[in-house]
C-alpha cells in the first residue's frame, strides 16, 4: 500500500490492468462464433491463405529483395553489356534496329519470372503434401481445398509483381526500355510466371513421391525453353524444325509481348491477341487442374 | 422424442461406412457422444480410428450411412463444421518456417479471426501449453512433445468446444505423455467434448469417460473403462512365465485354473476373480513358472478377449 508514492492515477493505472487480464480469464478475449467463423473463411479464405504464405516468404524477404536485385543486375551486365559489345559490333541490323540489351531485356525479364515460379510451384507443393504437410493444417480449418490453392498463387503472384516491378526498374535504368509502353512488360511478365507455374502446380501437386522429377522439369523443360524461345536471338534463326519449341513455349510468347512493350518490335494485332491468349488459356487450364489435383490429393 | 435425444449429441454416427476400393476401412459404425463426454476409440493401428477421425473433421468423404455434427453434415456444411472443432492430427502439420506464436496467429486467422483477439489469445495458449518461453523459437527447434503441445495449442485458437485428438502422444516419451494428459484433463473439466483416438489402453483408461473398442473397421464393444473390463474380463490376471519354449506346453497342464486361460508367445494369462488363490493353485501341481505377477484386468486384457491379438504388435 506504501509502495507507489506518486502517480495516483495516469500512468499506474493504464499499465497495471493488462496484468490482471492475463492472469483471470478476460471476458473482452472471446472467439467469435463459429458461424462467423465459416462465414468469413468462405468470403476470404483466399487471402487468409494468402497471409500465411506472405508471413513465410516475409521470414526471408531480404534474400528475396537480393535476389530480385542482383539477378538482373548480374543477367544485364553479363548479356547486355559484356556479350552486347560484341554483337552489336557484328550485327548492327540483326536486331531490328535496337541495341542487343533492349532485345534481350524483355526476355530476360519473362525468363526470370518462368525461373521463379519453376521454384515457387514445385518443391513448396511437395512441402506441403508430403514432407511438411503444411496444407493439412489449413484443410482441417474452415478453409475449402480451392481457397488454399487459390491463397497460394496469390501470394505467388504478389511475389512475381515486386521481382518484375524491381527487374524492370532496372532495365529502364540501364536505358533498355526506350518505349513508354514499357512498364506493361511487368504484368505480361507475371502472366507469362503464371501461365508455366500453374500447369507445373497441378503436376507437382500429383507427384507421390520425389524420385527428381523437378530436377528433370529444369533440366529438360526450364532449360531448354531458356534456350530456344527467341530469348538470346531472334527464334526465326532457328532451323524450322527447331522453331516449334518457340511456339509452344510460354516464355517466347511472353517475350515477343514485352519486345512489343519495351522498344515497340512489330507484332501484328491478331498474333499480339494470340500470345494473350495463349498464356492465359495455359494459366487457367493449370488453376483449374491444380484445384482438381488438390481437391482429389486432399480429400482422399 | 429422437429429435430432443439428438439435440443432445454433439456428434452422431449411424452405420457410418468408408471404403477405400474394395478394403472396408470403416464397416458400419454407429455412436453418439454427448456435449462434454470424453470420448475414445482405442484399437490397433489400421482399424480404421483415423478414417473416422477423417470424416467427423469434415475432410473425408464416407462412402455410406450418416453422420451429424453440432446437427451439420460435414460433407454439406464443411466450412461449418470444421468451424466448430479443433484438430490434433496424428501427424505434425505445424509450419516449419513461422515461429511458435505465428503458428497459433495465422491458423487463427483461418477462422476470421482478428488480430485483436488473436495476439492476446495466443500468448494465453502458449502459457497453458508451457511454451512461452519458446514464443519466438522456430518450430524445428522443439522436442516431440513441445511440438504436440503446440499443435494442441493451435487446435484451441478458435475456442472450440469439440476437440479432435488423433493419436495424441503417440511418440512421445512418458514424462511428456503425462504433461499432455494433464493438459487433455484440464480442457475435459473446463467443458470440452474430447474425442480422442488411442492404441495405449492407459491414455484410454486416464481420459475417456466412455470408449468403443474398434478392430477392422468394426466396434466390437462399447462402455466405460471400468464397464468394459468388467464385462468382458475378471477382476484380476496371473501372468506366468515358464520361458518362451515352454509356455504352450505348461498351458495344458493348468487347464481348470481360473476363469479363463490365455498361453501367449511370452507369458501364459489366467484370468480369475482371485490371482493369489490361482498361483497357489499353480504351485500344487508342481509347476514353478520363472517369474509371476498378479495384477488387475486392463483394457488390453478386453481387447485381447475381444480380437484375440494384443494391441500394440
Amino acid at each position: 500500500m506504501t509502495n507507489p508514492p506518486s502517480a495516483p492515477s495516469g500512468v499506474g493505472a493504464e499499465s497495471a490492468p493488462p496484468d490482471a487480464t492475463t492472469t483471470t480469464a478476460p471476458p473482452a478475449l472471446r472467439a467469435h462464433s463459429p458461424q462467423v467463423s465459416a462465414d468469413r473463411a468462405q468470403r476470404f479464405g483466399s487471402w487468409y491463405y494468402a497471409e500465411h504464405a506472405l508471413r513465410v516468404m516475409n521470414g526471408y524477404r531480404w534474400t528475396l529483395i537480393a535476389y530480385s536485385v542482383g539477378n538482373p543486375v548480374m543477367y544485364l551486365f553479363a548479356m547486355g553489356v559484356g556479350l552486347a559489345t560484341l554483337v552489336d559490333q557484328n550485327s548492327a541490323d540483326a536486331f531490328g534496329g535496337v541495341s542487343y540489351l533492349a532485345f534481350i531485356a524483355p526476355a530476360l525479364l519473362a525468363a526470370a519470372t518462368i525461373m521463379t515460379a519453376a521454384t515457387e510451384f514445385t518443391y513448396p507443393v511437395m512441402d506441403g503434401f508430403k514432407w511438411r504437410r503444411v496444407y493439412y493444417g489449413p484443410h482441417a480449418s474452415p478453409l475449402a481445398v480451392h481457397q488454399i490453392v487459390n491463397g497460394y498463387i496469390i501470394a505467388i503472384t504478389l511475389r512475381l509483381v515486386l521481382m518484375s516491378a524491381i527487374y524492370f526498374g532496372i532495365v529502364a535504368a540501364f536505358g533498355a526500355s526506350p518505349s513508354p509502353w514499357g512498364w506493361a512488360a511487368v504484368p505480361v511478365a507475371v502472366l507469362c510466371g503464371l501461365s508455366f507455374g500453374l500447369p507445373l502446380m497441378a503436376y507437382s501437386a500429383s507427384v507421390e513421391e520425389d524420385k527428381g522429377q523437378f530436377a528433370l522439369v529444369m533440366r529438360f523443360l526450364v532449360t531448354p525453353m531458356f534456350l530456344f524461345s527467341g530469348t538470346f536471338f531472334p527464334l526465326t534463326t532457328l532451323p524450322i524444325f527447331l522453331q516449334w519449341i518457340g511456339w509452344i513455349s510460354p516464355l517466347w510468347h511472353g517475350t515477343q509481348l514485352g519486345r512489343m512493350l519495351t522498344y515497340g518490335y512489330p507484332v501484328p494485332a491478331w498474333l499480339a491477341v494470340i500470345h494473350v491468349v495463349y498464356l492465359v488459356a495455359l494459366a487457367i487450364l493449370g488453376w483449374r487442374l491444380a484445384r482438381r489435383t488438390y481437391e482429389r490429393r486432399l480429400g482422399k | 422424442m429422437p429429435n430432443s435425444l439428438t439435440r443432445d449429441y454433439v456428434i452422431s454416427a449411424r452405420n457410418l461406412t468408408k471404403h477405400y476400393g474394395d478394403f472396408a476401412a470403416v464397416d458400419d459404425i454407429s455412436f453418439d457422444v454427448p456435449a462434454g463426454e470424453s470420448f475414445g476409440l482405442l484399437g490397433p493401428n489400421g482399424a480404421g480410428k483415423s478414417t473416422t477421425m477423417r470424416m467427423i473433421g469434415g475432410v473425408s468423404q464416407r462412402t455410406s450411412g450418416s453422420l451429424s455434427i453440432m446437427g451439420l453434415d460435414p460433407e454439406q456444411h464443411g466450412p461449418q463444421v470444421r468451424a466448430h472443432l479443433g484438430v490434433v492430427p496424428q501427424q505434425d502439420n505445424l509450419d516449419e518456417e513461422l515461429r511458435v506464436r505465428d503458428n497459433l496467429i495465422v491458423y487463427g486467422r483461418y477462422f476470421g479471426l482478428p488480430l485483436s483477439y488473436l495476439k492476446p489469445k495466443a500468448d494465453e495458449l502458449l502459457e497453458f501449453a508451457q511454451l512461452t518461453e519458446k514464443a519466438k523459437s522456430k518450430v524445428d527447434s522443439l522436442s516431440g512433445g513441445m511440438k504436440r503441445r503446440l499443435t494442441i495449442a493451435r487446435s484451441l485458437i478458435n475456442e472450440p468446444k469439440i476437440l479432435l485428438l488423433d493419436e495424441p502422444t503417440t511418440g512421445l516419451d512418458p514424462q511428456a505423455r503425462h504433461i499432455l494428459w494433464d493438459r487433455l484433463f484440464r480442457l475435459k473439466e473446463s467443458g470440452v467434448t474430447l474425442i480422442l483416438t488411442t492404441h495405449y489402453m492407459d491414455e484410454a483408461e486416464q481420459l475417456c469417460d466412455r470408449l468403443v473398442v474398434v478392430d477392422k473397421g468394426k466396434i466390437m464393444a462399447e462402455g466405460s473403462p471400468s464397464q468394459l473390463i468388467r464385462e468382458h474380463s475378471t477382476r484380476e490376471v496371473l501372468e506366468l512365465r515358464f520361458g518362451s519354449e515352454r509356455n504352450t506346453t505348461v498351458a495344458a497342464e493348468l487347464q481348470g485354473i481360473g476363469d479363463r486361460l490365455e498361453p501367449l508367445p511370452d507369458r501364459v494369462l489366467i484370468y480369475t476373480h482371485d490371482g493369489e488363490a490361482a498361483l497357489e493353485q499353480v504351485a500344487s501341481r508342481g509347476l514353478h513358472p520363472i517369474t509371476s505377477l498378479v495384477r488387475r484386468s486392463s483394457l488390453e486384457d478386453v481387447f485381447l478377449r475381444l480380437t484375440g491379438r494384443s494391441l500394440v504388435d
